[in-house]
């Protein structure tokens, strides 16, 4: 007898945090106590994507998407669903229960994603090699041994116009093609896994919910370059994607898929985790390769590529995860097919984490020529708490900010260049009209001016001056005289910094500055904050009118700042008062203003 | 584990991919749902259930799903099984046991033809 049902729990860092795991436990405990442990199978998978709604936890083949379960709930989704075929309506994300042959791609936020990167995440157990394998996994490691030469590979990838997911977006083909041909015995393979920009987890995810896909790409790579060692460098602060890495690598290496004689091919191949400490900067390719190497990761200038003189001095090809994870893809089933999704300019998909203030943040994967406004409004779901739209931030610390008269801009590498961002490694981060503009770009500052590495001084220096700049301006003390020095330190840095992290780290002032001249004029010359975020240029009001001298927010103010006799209008002191907004927040007649 | 061949690699893929497909619900045109609610549990479901997937699973069908479902109102018909097709539409069936449930997999599906004697109207 078959199992009758399948239970698949997420088993992303997102959805683990709100016990997730404790869920799949109680679900098999509970299966075994209701007796029907012989009739479903439970199973951990890699993430959904879907994290605002998590955890989720999905039971087929009814197809039943159910979210923010908790691990009470294990006993109803056995006795109910399992049990007696009722779908448990209350957990079920459109609290509806389904019509036959309904799916879960009818629910919105999965409309418009094709899944290719995460073909696997959501839908195999990461840690059961078998599974990886059942879906055409080692398909591609297969064609590449016994099929294929290192130029055909090569070509494959030429096709496929597959470009680096990293961030750069160069030609992965090109890098392969200037490593194999470099001279050298002793090449190697390195998978950056060090995921960094703020809000960003499109590579945890791949890791998590679908190791064996890089290591599947590393090792045909390998036989493409002919390089019999690779490398993940990975942050220590991931430690579920670590383990499912080290848990894929073993079975791996158990069934001969890496290690000595790969499925009797001849090809010798094995990879190695090297944890760095979680340095933005490690994500520089030559300050990783440094960091590898035992050495403070400190970037390096080039050229020398790594193609050429890499990982201990030897031509090293160096892809970013989600590069990786489209590999086995395009080599299974070739260039050409890959190639017929994305725009001319970028092949493919692209993965995003959207966060901030949109309703549905989460995973999504895109076709390349999607526009922002199909994923912030269809796939997103539009602007939680019914405000305004302000800006989106890609690319991360380096990237910069989209505005609304560009949302029906296709989503690709040269596109988001020409509206003054760039693609990025895939954070998008939603802001809406509480957002003050300077405010998000001095955050930015803040962390590319804390991880600088200091080798160089246009960034070390240039970073802090920016900093110090843009807090000026956010405190009310800001002059006209300070934009242009803002500019001129940008350029400087734009083109004296040594690497890509002080070469892009102004791009957030620039296209801040570029599409909100006014909120920055506001700060310097009204002295006001149009958001009401910075506090040194807002003032709590109470509107007499409105208060009713309730005498809650006098109760709350944690300074003592506000005064007043019961049930007369109260008012603020404002020398006292060190807007933390509590008063506001406690108001139930709105009676407390922002100005 | 022993290390594996080229050849052992396949076969496992096979066996793999086969074990997988039970799980995949894509692309399945023909769905079958066994009313599971008390009245139907109560009547016989679990059997009648059980019969349909073993049925399916010998014969090999690979394009049919078979899910549950609470009561639809027709307590005195249970165990009610629904199936839905292309080449039939929706078509509804009372008081299905062990044999006429091989028998829905066997005429129904396979055969593509409406078991007449048996077929109820959920509307009225």
């Amino acid at each position: 007898m078959g199992f009758r049902n399948y239970i698949l729990v997420c088993g992303g860092t997102g959805c683990e945090s709100s016990k997730a795991d404790l869920i799949y436990k109680t679900l098999i405990e509970e299966a075994a106590a209701q007796g029907v442990a012989d009739q479903v199978q439970v199973i951990k998978t890699g993430c959904f994507g879907f994290c605002e709604q998590g955890p989720i936890v999905k039971i087929l083949p009814e197809d039943s998407f159910y979210v923010k379960v908790r691990p009470e709930d294990a006993r109803e989704l056995i006795s109910e669903h399992v049990i007696k075929g009722r779908e448990v309506t209350r957990l079920l994300y459109n609290k509806t229960p389904k019509k036959p042959l309904e799916q879960v791609e009818d629910i919105q936020f999965y409309q418009k994603q094709l899944r290719v990167v995460l073909r696997n995440c959501g839908v195999i157990d990461p840690e059961n090699i078998d599974d990886y394998i059942a879906n055409d996994g080692y398909v591609a490691l297969e064609k590449a041994l016994f099929e294929m030469s290192g130029d055909d590979i090569i070509n494959e990838m030429k096709l496929s116009g597959l470009r680096g997911r990293g961030g750069a977006g160069f030609p992965t083909w090109m890098k392969w093609n200037f490593t194999k041909q470099a001279e050298g015995d002793v090449k190697y393979v390195v998978c950056n896994a060090d995921e960094g920009d703020p809000g960003a987890y499109m590579d945890r995810s791949t890791l998590e919910g679908d190791p064996h896909s890089v290591l599947e790409a590393m090792t045909i790579c390998g036989k493409a370059i002919g390089a019999h060692q690779g490398f993940i460098y990975i942050r220590a602060e991931y430690p579920l994607a670590i383990h499912r890495l080290e848990v894929a690598m073993k079975q791996a290496r158990e069934y001969g898929l890496l290690g000595k004689n790969i499925l009797g091919s001849g090809f010798d191949y094995d990879i190695e985790i090297r944890l760095g400490a979680g340095a933005f900067v490690c994500g520089e390719e030559t300050a990783l390769l440094q960091s590898i190497e035992g050495h403070r990761g400190m970037p390096l200038p080039r050229p020398p590529f790594p193609a050429s003189k890499g990982l201990w001095g030897k031509p090293t090809v160096i892809n970013n995860v989600e590069t990786w994870a489209n590999v086995p893809v395009i080599i299974a089933r070739g260039g050409a097919e890959f190639a017929k999704v994305g725009t001319q300019d970028s092949r493919g998909t692209k993965v995003f984490a959207l966060t901030g203030k949109v309703k549905n943040s989460g995973l999504v994967e895109v076709p390349m020529g999607t526009t922002l406004r199909e994923i912030v409004f269809d796939i997103g779901g539009g602007i939680a708490g019914g405000r305004k739209f302000k800006a989106v931030q890609t690319g991360g610390p380096s990237g910069g900010v989209i505005t609304e008269e560009n949302l029906d801009t296709p989503i690709d590498f040269g596109g988001l260049q020409r509206i003054g961002s760039m693609m990025g490694s895939g954070g998008m981060i939603v802001m809406d009209d509480s957002d003050c503009i300077v405010d998000v770009a001095k955050f930015y500052l803040e962390f590319t001016r804390d991880e600088s590495c200091g080798k160089c001084f246009p960034c070390r220096i240039g970073g802090k001056s920016l900093y110090n700049l843009l807090d000026k301006i956010t405190i009310g003390n800001g002059t006209e005289e300070d934009l242009e020095e803002l500019k001129t330190i940008a350029h400087a840095m734009q083109k004296g910094s040594l690497c890509a992290l002080g070469q892009t780290a102004p791009n957030p002032v620039l296209s801040t500055m570029r599409y909100f001249p006014e909120e920055y004029e506001a700060h310097i010359r009204d002295k006001k904050c149009p958001a009401g975020k910075c506090k040194k240029l807002i003032r709590y009001q109470i509107d007499p009118s409105k208060c009713i001298g309730c005498t809650a927010c006098s109760r709350k103010c944690p300074v003592g700042a506000i005064s007043g006799e019961l049930k007369k209008p109260h008012s603020i002191n404002q020398s006292a008062c060190i807007k933390c907004g509590v008063c506001r927040q406690t108001c139930k007649f709105s009676a407390i203003t922002i100005e | 584990m022993a290390k594996l061949s080229l050849e052992e690699l396949r076969a496992l893929r096979a066996r793999e991919s086969a074990r997988m497909a039970k799980r995949d619900i894509h692309g399945k045109s023909i769905h079958v749902v066994v009313g599971m609610g008390t009245c139907g549990i109560q009547a016989g479901a679990k059997v009648t259930l059980n019969s349909i997937v073993d049925e399916i699973e010998a014969k090999g069908l690979k394009d049919v799903i078979v899910t549950q479902a609470p009561c639809q109102g027709k307590c005195d018909q249970e165990p009610v099984v629904e199936v839905y097709s292309p080449a039939l539409g929706a078509v509804a069936y009372g008081k299905v046991d062990a044999r006429l449930a091989r028998q829905i997999v066997d005429e129904h599906i396979i055969a593509g033809r409406i078991i007449k004697d048996h077929q109820i109207d959920l509307e009225a």
